[in-house]
């Protein structure tokens, strides 16, 4: 087994270096799960009210933007998203599904993608209230400390190049034909990692808890800033529910991509920290796979 | 070699379908051990003391006229069947009177005379259902602080219980706070909803206005303040009808 980067040599494909740190991975399998818990327990929520609107009032004789629902259509029973005006057909996924015992169930989202399983808003919020807290604190703590670390500063910080309309393009085509960075270019985020790392870390996480914090009523007595920002409590449910489908956006690419780039060595890499260097493309043959 | 790949589609769907449902049924398993149960809820606790220490005397936000809600929607009992309900109810409330009595010195019978003659408060707050809607209206009513004063609590008075005339389904509704949310200026009990007595819909003749926190704590249909040291003891012993019968929290400030 190599060891990680000597001072004054430089890593080459093929090598098994640290690329992980211990944070990182701990923050990353314990987000793994609490993500998980949140985003079931919060679609469980949502099926109590199976609709979002924008503003700070919305209930049942208010016009929702977004409906989960069934409705008679002929002989049978149909299951439907709405979206503003347009009805999209979910018979069997949502508003109409059958159940575990096979049992017909008018409610939103099915008990294969809810925690709990069956009906039960009050299960779902002492689930989702006391995982929370880890979500929020486990943030605070990570980027404090990647601050402490220089992990921020090193790996997640776009330097002004990066930025640059060209470089971001370059690393898209690049990533269209599935040609991921070898060698010692692949110890580091490429620009297009960095963007989705740093929106999920600053962008979405945090919109998260801030919308979370928007809806409790305890909450908006002190801090109204919260749901005023969005434009009242209804509109920061809305935008939670929108920053949880982005962040499950975010979750397929980021499985597709470990996919594409080799399961094995990616998951090592977050479990282990250790990774092997893709060996160079321009490498002689013998030396590559 | 299509037979190969359906196949192997049909593995892969199998084998996803398969961790997920494992996955889930083991969250339900894991949510049936009581230790592990009893953390989670024990997230209520620190809820309770985080927003107490960030808010306790905060006001809730009161809205203009303009931004209410032009239809307010109505939850829980719309209606009550008792008997004496229903006679109170006839006569527009006229005899009807609020009781206050348990842990207090001076038990007292308040009639809609006696209620008006308190301090009154009208608010224009921001209605949050635990099942994550919201309506704006107004509220009128006396505080709930003088009330409790005039009748004097007794030191060991911990927490105040409102007894309603609904049953629903088939049970009495009762709610509870502590002498926090009791005291608080916003706290009050309110007969008037936008301009006009509250409707049987929404908890005529009195309902419980607790504003920091979900739509289930507002008892409606008082008929009874008591002052009491510990919940248990009362109905099933968790302080409220949604906190007995449904594992809701009784602190619903989140």
């Amino acid at each position: 087994m190599s060891e990680s980067v000597v001072a004054g040599t430089f890593p080459r494909g093929g090598e098994l270096l640290k690329r992980h740190r211990l944070s990182t991975r701990i923050w990353h399998w314990v987000n793994a799960v609490t993500l998980f818990v949140m985003l079931l327990s919060g679609l469980m929520i949502f099926n109590a009210h199976p609709r979002l609107y924008w503003g700070e009032y919305g209930a049942n004789p208010d016009t929702p933007w977004l409906k989960i629902g069934s409705a008679r259509t002929g002989p049978g029973e149909s299951g439907y998203l709405q979206l503003g005006g347009a009805r999209i057909e979910t018979t069997g996924v949502l508003g109409i599904w059958t159940d575990q015992d096979g049992n017909l169930q008018r409610r939103a989202f099915p008990y294969w993608a809810t925690i709990p399983s069956r009906y039960s808003l009050a299960g779902a919020r002492i689930w989702h209230l006391a995982f929370a807290w880890v979500l929020a604190l486990g943030l605070l703590f990570y980027l404090l400390w990647s601050l402490v670390t220089r992990h921020l500063q090193r790996d997640i910080h776009i330097t002004r190049a990066e930025w640059r309309p060209t470089h971001i393009w370059h690393d898209i085509k690049e990533h269209a034909r599935l040609r991921f960075p070898t060698g010692a270019a692949a110890l580091k985020y490429n620009v297009l990692q960095k963007i989705a790392y740093a929106g999920v870390l600053f962008v979405l996480l945090p919109l998260m808890i801030l919308t979370g914090l928007a809806m409790s009523p305890g909450t908006d007595a002190w801090l109204p800033a919260a749901s005023e920002l969005f434009g009242g409590r209804q509109s920061a449910r809305s935008v939670h529910f929108i920053c949880a489908f982005l962040l499950v956006l975010f979750f397929l690419v980021h499985i597709a991509m470990v996919v594409l780039a080799g399961p094995f060595n990616e998951v090592r890499s977050m479990i282990t920290g250790r990774y092997r260097l893709p060996p160079e493309r321009s490498a002689p043959k013998e030396t590559g796979q | 070699m299509s037979r190969l790949i359906l196949s192997r589609r049909t593995l892969i769907r199998a084998g996803a379908a398969g961790a997920g449902s494992l996955l889930l049924s083991g969250c339900d398993k894991l949510f049936e051990n009581p230790t592990f149960r009893g953390t989670l809820e024990s997230a209520e606790d620190l809820h309770q003391a985080a927003q107490r220490a960030l808010g306790r005397d905060a006001l809730a936000r009161e809205f203009a006229a303009s931004d209410m809600s032009p239809a307010f929607r109505a939850n829980g009992s719309r209606e009550v069947a008792d008997p004496a309900y229903r006679r109170h109810f006839a006569q527009g409330f006229a005899e009807w009177s609020l009781r206050v009595d348990g842990l207090v010195d001076k038990p007292l019978t308040l009639p809609f005379t006696a209620l008006k003659a308190f301090p009154q408060r009208t608010q224009i707050t921001r209605h949050d259902c635990v099942e994550g809607w919201s309506a704006i209206g107004q509220w009128t009513g006396p505080r709930l602080g003088p009330i409790l004063d005039l009748a004097g609590l007794r030191p060991q008075a911990r927490y105040i219980v409102f007894h309603c005339a609904d049953l629903y389904h088939g049970r009495p509704y009762y709610e509870s706070i502590d002498l926090i949310d009791a005291f608080h200026p916003q706290t009050i009990l309110a007969w008037g909803m936008n301009g006009k007595p509250l409707e049987e819909a929404h908890g005529a003749p009195l309902r419980l206005r607790v504003e920091k926190q979900l739509g289930y704590k507002h008892a409606k249909f008082v008929t009874r303040v008591e002052a009491v040291a510990t919940l248990g003891g009362i109905h099933g012993g968790k302080g409220g009808y949604w906190e007995d019968n449904g594992a809701y929290a009784w602190y619903a400030g989140i």
